[in-house]
C-alpha cells in the first residue's frame, strides 16, 4: 500500500548533500546500466535461441518460402478393354500460355499472337483481364488443344513474343467418345466440394481434372497417378526468380475391363437412331463384354467443362441421353421373361408336354386376357417360340405368381449386381408379400397372370434381362463382372435341376426358326445357331389399339434375350429399344448384327454402314449436326469443330501402355517448354470450381 | 592503441568510439549493400554520407561549452514544442497523422529532436535544484510537466514509439538526479495496474499490433507477417548465416523494410548469429563510453546529460531489436547506424555529439589540472 501523504510530505529532516547525491547518481547508474547488459543479454540468449535451436525449423521455412512448387497434374491411368485396346487414353493437348511476369509489352505481344492464332475478339478480352487481375508465375492459358501447326507458328515466332509459353499438357481422350460415356463416365475439373472432402493441393492445380462419374469415379485414387512438381524460385510478390528442377509426373495404373472395345463401340453406333441399351455377356466368366446406352453425350466434351447449350441439347432431348439405360432403365420386360417362367413351372411340376389350347385369350371371371394370336394346342416348347399367352396364363393361375417370383429373382431380375462405377436401379420382381408390402393389398389371379408375361408390376433392367440370359444359357449362377482379373472362375450351377433348362432353350431356339417370333433375326453364321426370345412391353394401356398413335413417347417398348451358340452358349446378350414398337422389329435386328460382330466383322460392319448411310452419317456426325442445329437456333453461328481425331491425328499416337511415358513428339525449341522432358502438361487459368455446369447425375426417372 | 595517436588528436575527438562507430556504419553499408542486390545505390552509398554528414554535425556540437548547452535548454525546448504544435495543427487541418514540417528545403521532425532536448532541459533543472528539494514535490512536478506535454503531442501525432523514447530519456535523467526510488517503484506499480485502461487508448492498429506481438502466428499474412518473416530470416541464418549477397528472405522481399526498421534480420540472414553478436558488442562499446563520460563528468548536469542520453541511444537499439526477435510490439523505431534513414541517424550522432561535448570539458579539466 502506498501512503501518499509521506510520498509527497516535504521531509526537512532528511539533508540530502551533494556527496549523497552523487553516491545516489552512482548507484542509480549501476542499476540502469546494469539494467541495459541484462537486455543485451536476453537479446543475445533470444537471437541464440532463434538461429541455433530454433534454427533448422526457421531454415525450412525460409526454404518453403523461396522455392515455389508447381504441381504437374498426373497422366489418369488408361482404362483399357480385355485385350488391351483403349476405352480411355491420354492425348497429347498443345496449348498456349502468357506468363504474365515475363510479358514486357502486352499490346504488342498480344497483338501479334492474336495474329498468328487468329484469336477473336472474346478469348482476347479473357487475357486481358485475367492479365489485369494476375502477376507473377502462375501461366495464364490462352489457348487450348490448338493443333500442330499453329502451335509450331508460335514456337517458331517466340523470340518476339517474350512471356508467351506454348506447352505440351496432357487430356484424357476417349477414342470412341459417346460409345463409352456411361460405362466409363467422364472427368472434369474439381468441384469446390470435392476439394472441401480431399484437402490434396492437387486438387487446386489447374489442370488437373478428376473422375466425376462411372468408373472414372469410382477407380479415381487408382487412375489419378502421382503428380510431378516444377521447383522453381520466387519473390513473396510471385515473380519468377529462376527454375530448379522438375520432377517427373507418375502416371495412374491402367485397368482393365473385360469389355471388348471394338464390340462396344459396334454395339452403340448400331443402336444408331434408337434410344436403348445392348448388353453382351461372355457365358464363361460373365465378364460383360459390351454395356452400352444410346443415345449418349461425348465424354470429351466434358473434360472441359459442358458447354450451356450442349447441356441444354442433352437434357432436353426425349431419347435422355444423360440416362445409363443399361442399368437405371427400368423396364416392363414383357414376353422376355417366359423361357424364366418355363423353369419356373417345371419346378413346380407342370409336365412341358402338357398342351393348352389357346382360342386368341384366357377368360379370367367376366375379363379376357388376350393372346397375340390363335395358336391352338401348344405344350411349353411351343408356347415360348409362338410367345403364347395363353399358355403361361392357364400355367401361372395353375402354380400361382409366388411359384415364379423365386426363380425371376434366381435368374438375377430384380437383383442388384457388384459392378463397380455404376448405378444400378433394380426393378421390382413382385409376389404376394411384395404386393401387401407396397399396397397392403392381396395378389390377386390377374396379378399373376399379367406378371407370367412380364406386365402389371414386374420391372426390370437391360443389364438383368441379359444376365438372366446368360443363366438360363448356361444353367449357372452367372454373376455379371467389369474388372477383368485372372481369377475368374467358372460360376457355380444353379440350384435347379439341369433337365429343366433343356425346354426353355429348345424354345429360345424356336423363336429363331422359321414360324418363331425372331426368326428374321436369326444368325446367318455357318454352324452358329442363335436362341432368343422377343418381348413387346407395353407402355401405355391400349387405347385405340397397338401402335395406332404415332406419339413417340406412347409406342411398345421392344425387347430381345437372346445366347449363341445353341449347343454351347458361350455369349448372351439383351437388347432394349425404348418405344421401338416390338421386340422381333426393333431389338431383336440389333442382337443379331451385335452376335454376328463377335463372328464375322466385315458381314457386321457392311450392314451397320448400309443403315449407317440412311441415318445420316456417323454418330458423331449427327451428334456435331444436331449441335450445329441447336447453335443455330440459340442465334449462334453454328462452328463445327474439328473432330478430336482429325486434330491430334499427328500427336495421338501413344503407345498401348499406359505405365510408359509418352514421348513428345515434334520439335519445339527447348525455349518453348520451360522444363525439360515431355511431362508438362501446363496448368490452365481455369479455376478448379469453375462455373462450368457440370452435370449432375443421370435423371433418377426411368422410362416407362 | 591510444598511445599511438598523438595528444592532439586525442583532444580533438574519441577517436576509439569514433572507430567503433565507423565500424558499424561500415556493417550497416554492407549489410545494405546485400539488401539492394549487392548495389551502393540506393542506400549503401547514400548511408555513408549520410554518417559523415552526422559526424561532422556531432563535432560541432562536441565543441559547444556546457554554458551554451545549459542557456539554450529553455528556448530550444520552447522552439521545439512549438514545431510539434504547429504539426499538429497542420495535421489537423490536412486530416491524419502527420509527424514533419515541411520547410521546404527539408521536412523537419520535431519530435526527433525533442528527445535531446528533453533531457538537456530536465539536466539543467536538477542541476539548478538544491540538493535538498530532490526529494520533495517541487523537485517532481516541472519534471513531470517537461516530460508530459511533448509526450501527449507526439501520442497524437500518432507515434507510439517515439512517445515512449522521449518519456524514457526524461524519466532516466530524473532517475538518475535522485528521486526517491519509492515514486518510480510507485509509478510502476499503477502503470502496470492501469495497463488495460491505457491498451484501451490506443489506436485501432496499435492494439491490434500489440495483440499480434503476443501471437505473431494469429495472423501469419496480416501484420504478424512481419515478425513471422523477421524470425524466419534470423533463425534461418543460422550461427554463421547464409554468406554475404547470400539471403533469401530480403532478396525474394519475403522480409519487409529489410533495409530499415528490419534490416537486423536481413543482416543476421547472412552473417548469423556471429553478426549479431558483433552489433551487440559494438553497441556495448558506445553505451559503456557513454556511461563512463557520465560517470566521470565534473559537473552534475555534465553526468545527467550523458547518462540521458546514453538512455536514449540504448532505448532506440534495445526495441529495435527486441521487435525484429518478436520480444517486443511492431514500432516503428529503426536501429542505429544499421538502418537506412535520415532522421533518426541524425537524433542519434546529436546525443552522441553532446556526450563527446561533455567527454571533452571532462578532460579538459583533467589536462587543465
Amino acid at each position: 500500500m502506498i501512503r501518499w501523504r509521506k510520498i509527497f510530505r516535504p521531509q526537512p529532516v532528511q539533508m540530502v548533500t551533494e556527496g549523497m547525491q552523487r553516491l545516489t547518481f552512482n548507484r542509480r547508474v549501476m542499476v540502469v546500466g546494469g539494467a541495459q547488459a541484462l537486455v543485451g543479454a536476453v537479446l543475445a540468449a533470444r537471437m541464440g535461441w532463434i538461429s541455433v535451436i530454433d534454427g533448422s525449423q526457421y531454415r525450412l521455412k525460409a526454404e518453403s518460402n523461396r522455392v515455389n512448387l508447381t504441381l504437374i497434374p498426373p497422366r489418369r491411368g488408361w482404362i483399357v478393354d480385355r485385350y488391351g485396346k483403349a476405352l480411355a487414353d491420354n492425348r497429347v493437348a498443345l496449348r498456349v500460355d502468357i506468363i504474365p511476369d515475363r510479358l514486357h509489352n502486352r499490346a504488342a505481344t498480344l497483338g501479334r499472337l492474336a495474329q498468328i492464332l487468329s484469336l477473336d475478339a472474346d478469348t482476347l478480352d479473357r487475357v486481358n483481364r485475367a492479365l489485369d487481375t494476375n502477376h507473377g508465375a502462375q501461366p495464364i492459358e490462352v489457348l487450348s488443344d490448338l493443333d500442330e501447326a499453329r502451335f509450331a507458328a508460335v514456337s517458331v515466332h517466340l523470340p518476339e513474343l517474350p512471356g508467351v509459353s506454348p506447352t505440351r499438357g496432357f487430356t484424357r481422350n476417349y477414342p470412341t467418345g459417346p460409345s463409352v460415356a456411361h460405362l466409363i463416365g467422364y472427368i472434369g475439373a474439381p468441384s469446390a466440394e470435392e476439394y472441401a472432402k480431399d484437402r490434396n493441393p492437387l486438387m487446386l492445380t489447374p489442370g488437373f481434372k478428376m473422375g466425376k462419374d462411372g468408373i472414372e469415379k469410382y477407380f479415381d485414387r487408382e487412375l489419378r497417378g502421382q503428380p510431378g512438381a516444377r521447383r522453381a524460385e520466387v519473390t513473396a510478390r510471385g515473380r519468377l526468380v529462376r527454375e530448379l528442377d522438375t520432377l517427373p509426373d507418375r502416371p495412374g495404373a491402367p485397368l482393365q475391363l473385360t469389355i471388348d472395345a471394338d464390340l462396344q463401340d459396334y454395339a452403340s453406333r448400331r443402336l444408331g437412331l434408337e434410344s436403348g441399351a445392348c448388353i453382351v455377356i461372355d457365358c464363361l466368366t460373365g465378364g460383360i463384354l459390351t454395356m452400352t446406352s444410346m443415345p449418349a453425350f461425348d465424354p470429351n466434351s466434358f473434360t472441359d467443362g459442358i458447354g450451356r447449350l450442349e447441356w441444354k441439347m442433352l437434357n432436353e432431348d426425349d431419347h435422355i441421353p444423360l440416362l445409363n439405360k443399361a442399368v437405371r432403365g427400368l423396364y416392363p420386360p414383357g414376353s422376355t421373361l417366359k423361357p424364366m417362367a418355363a423353369v419356373a413351372l417345371q419346378l413346380a411340376g407342370v409336365d412341358p408336354d402338357e398342351t393348352v389350347s389357346c382360342g386368341g385369350g384366357y377368360r379370367l371371371g367376366g375379363r379376357l386376357f388376350r393372346c397375340l394370336g390363335v395358336h391352338g394346342p401348344v405344350n411349353m416348347t411351343r408356347a415360348i417360340e409362338k410367345s403364347c399367352n395363353t399358355y403361361f396364363y392357364t400355367m401361372a393361375h395353375r402354380v400361382g405368381y409366388d411359384a415364379i417370383a423365386p426363380v425371376a429373382k434366381a435368374m438375377g431380375l430384380g437383383q442388384e449386381f457388384d459392378l463397380p462405377g455404376t448405378n444400378q436401379r433394380y426393378g421390382t420382381v413382385p409376389d404376394s408379400a411384395w404386393k401387401m408390402r407396397r399396397y397392403q393389398q392381396r395378389w390377386s389371379v390377374a396379378d399373376s397372370l399379367n406378371a407370367t408375361i412380364g406386365q402389371g408390376y414386374v420391372s426390370v433392367s437391360p443389364l438383368q434381362l441379359a444376365v438372366m440370359a446368360a443363366r438360363i444359357a448356361t444353367g449357372r449362377n452367372i454373376v455379371p463382372q467389369l474388372l477383368l482379373s485372372r481369377a475368374m472362375t467358372a460360376p457355380q450351377p444353379l440350384p435347379y435341376p439341369a433337365e429343366m433348362f433343356t425346354v426353355p432353350r429348345a424354345g429360345m431356339a424356336g423363336v429363331m426358326q422359321p414360324g418363331g417370333t425372331g426368326a428374321r433375326s436369326r444368325l446367318l453364321i455357318p454352324n452358329v445357331q442363335m436362341a432368343g426370345k422377343t418381348g413387346t412391353a407395353q407402355v401405355r394401356a391400349l387405347v385405340n389399339g397397338r401402335n395406332a398413335g404415332s406419339n413417340y413417347k406412347s409406342r411398345d417398348h421392344g425387347l430381345f434375350v437372346c445366347f449363341c451358340p445353341v449347343e454351347q452358349p458361350r455369349y448372351a446378350a439383351a437388347v432394349v429399344i425404348e418405344h421401338g414398337m416390338g421386340g422381333a422389329r426393333a431389338a431383336a435386328p440389333v442382337a443379331k448384327d451385335v452376335l454376328t460382330f463377335l463372328y464375322d466383322r466385315e458381314a457386321a460392319m457392311q450392314s451397320l454402314l448400309a443403315l449407317e448411310a440412311g441415318w445420316g452419317g456417323t454418330m458423331a456426325e449427327r451428334l456435331q449436326r444436331r449441335y450445329a442445329s441447336y447453335q443455330a437456333e440459340a442465334g449462334l453461328v453454328p462452328t463445327l469443330p474439328v473432330p478430336p481425331d482429325a486434330a491430334s491425328s499427328a500427336t495421338n499416337n501413344a503407345p498401348v501402355d499406359a505405365a510408359v511415358p509418352i514421348p513428345a513428339s515434334g520439335d519445339v525449341p527447348a525455349a518453348a517448354d520451360p522444363a525439360p522432358g515431355a511431362a508438362t502438361p501446363a496448368p490452365s487459368t481455369a479455376p478448379p470450381a469453375g462455373p462450368t455446369p457440370v452435370p449432375p447425375p443421370p435423371a433418377a426417372a426411368g422410362p416407362a | 592503441m591510444r598511445a599511438a595517436i598523438p595528444l592532439a588528436v586525442q583532444r580533438f575527438l574519441p577517436w576509439h568510439i569514433v572507430l567503433t562507430l565507423a565500424l558499424l556504419v561500415s556493417f550497416g553499408a554492407t549489410v545494405l549493400y546485400s539488401a539492394a542486390g549487392g548495389s551502393f545505390e540506393p542506400w549503401a552509398g547514400n548511408h555513408i554520407i549520410r554518417f559523415l554528414v552526422c559526424l561532422t554535425i556531432a563535432t560541432t556540437l562536441s565543441f559547444i561549452p556546457e554554458g551554451w548547452w545549459r542557456q539554450g535548454a529553455i528556448p530550444g525546448y520552447s522552439a521545439i514544442l512549438l514545431a510539434l504544435l504547429g504539426v499538429e495543427l497542420i495535421g489537423a487541418v490536412a486530416g491524419g497523422g502527420q509527424r514533419w514540417l515541411n520547410l521546404g528545403f527539408m521536412r523537419l521532425q520535431p519530435s526527433e529532436f525533442m528527445k535531446p532536448a528533453v533531457v538537456i532541459l530536465l539536466a539543467h533543472f536538477y542541476a539548478l535544484l538544491p540538493p535538498t528539494q530532490t526529494k520533495v514535490w517541487a523537485g517532481l512536478w516541472p519534471a513531470l510537466a517537461v516530460i508530459g506535454v511533448p509526450m501527449a503531442l507526439v501520442m497524437l501525432q500518432p507515434d507510439l514509439g517515439t512517445a515512449i523514447a522521449i518519456g524514457v530519456g526524461g524519466v532516466t535523467v530524473a532517475f538518475l538526479a535522485g528521486l526517491p526510488m519509492r515514486w518510480f517503484l510507485g509509478a510502476a506499480g499503477v502503470g502496470l495496474a492501469a495497463l488495460p485502461a491505457l491498451f484501451l487508448m490506443l489506436h485501432d492498429y496499435q492494439q491490434r499490433r500489440v495483440l499480434i506481438f503476443l501471437d505473431p502466428e494469429s495472423d501469419p499474412l496480416g501484420s504478424g507477417y512481419h515478425i513471422t518473416q523477421s524470425k524466419i530470416a534470423i533463425g534461418s541464418g543460422g550461427v554463421f548465416g547464409k554468406g554475404f549477397l547470400n539471403g533469401t528472405q530480403s532478396h525474394l522481399e519475403y522480409l519487409p523494410e529489410g533495409h530499415t526498421d528490419f534490416v537486423f534480420a536481413t543482416m543476421a540472414e547472412e552473417w548469423g548469429l556471429l553478426g549479431g553478436l558483433f552489433l551487440l558488442f559494438g553497441f556495448g562499446l558506445l553505451l559503456r563510453w557513454g556511461w563512463r563520460v557520465a560517470d566521470r563528468a565534473p559537473t552534475r548536469f555534465g553526468r545527467l546529460v550523458a547518462g540521458g542520453l546514453t538512455m536514449t541511444i540504448f532505448f532506440y537499439m534495445a526495441i529495435n531489436m527486441l521487435m525484429v526477435m518478436g520480444l517486443a510490439p511492431v514500432v516503428g523505431i529503426p536501429l542505429p547506424f544499421m538502418s537506412h534513414g535520415g532522421s533518426s541517424m541524425l537524433t542519434v550522432m546529436i546525443c552522441i555529439g553532446i556526450i563527446m561535448g561533455v567527454d571533452r570539458e571532462t578532460r579538459r579539466d583533467r589536462w587543465s589540472l
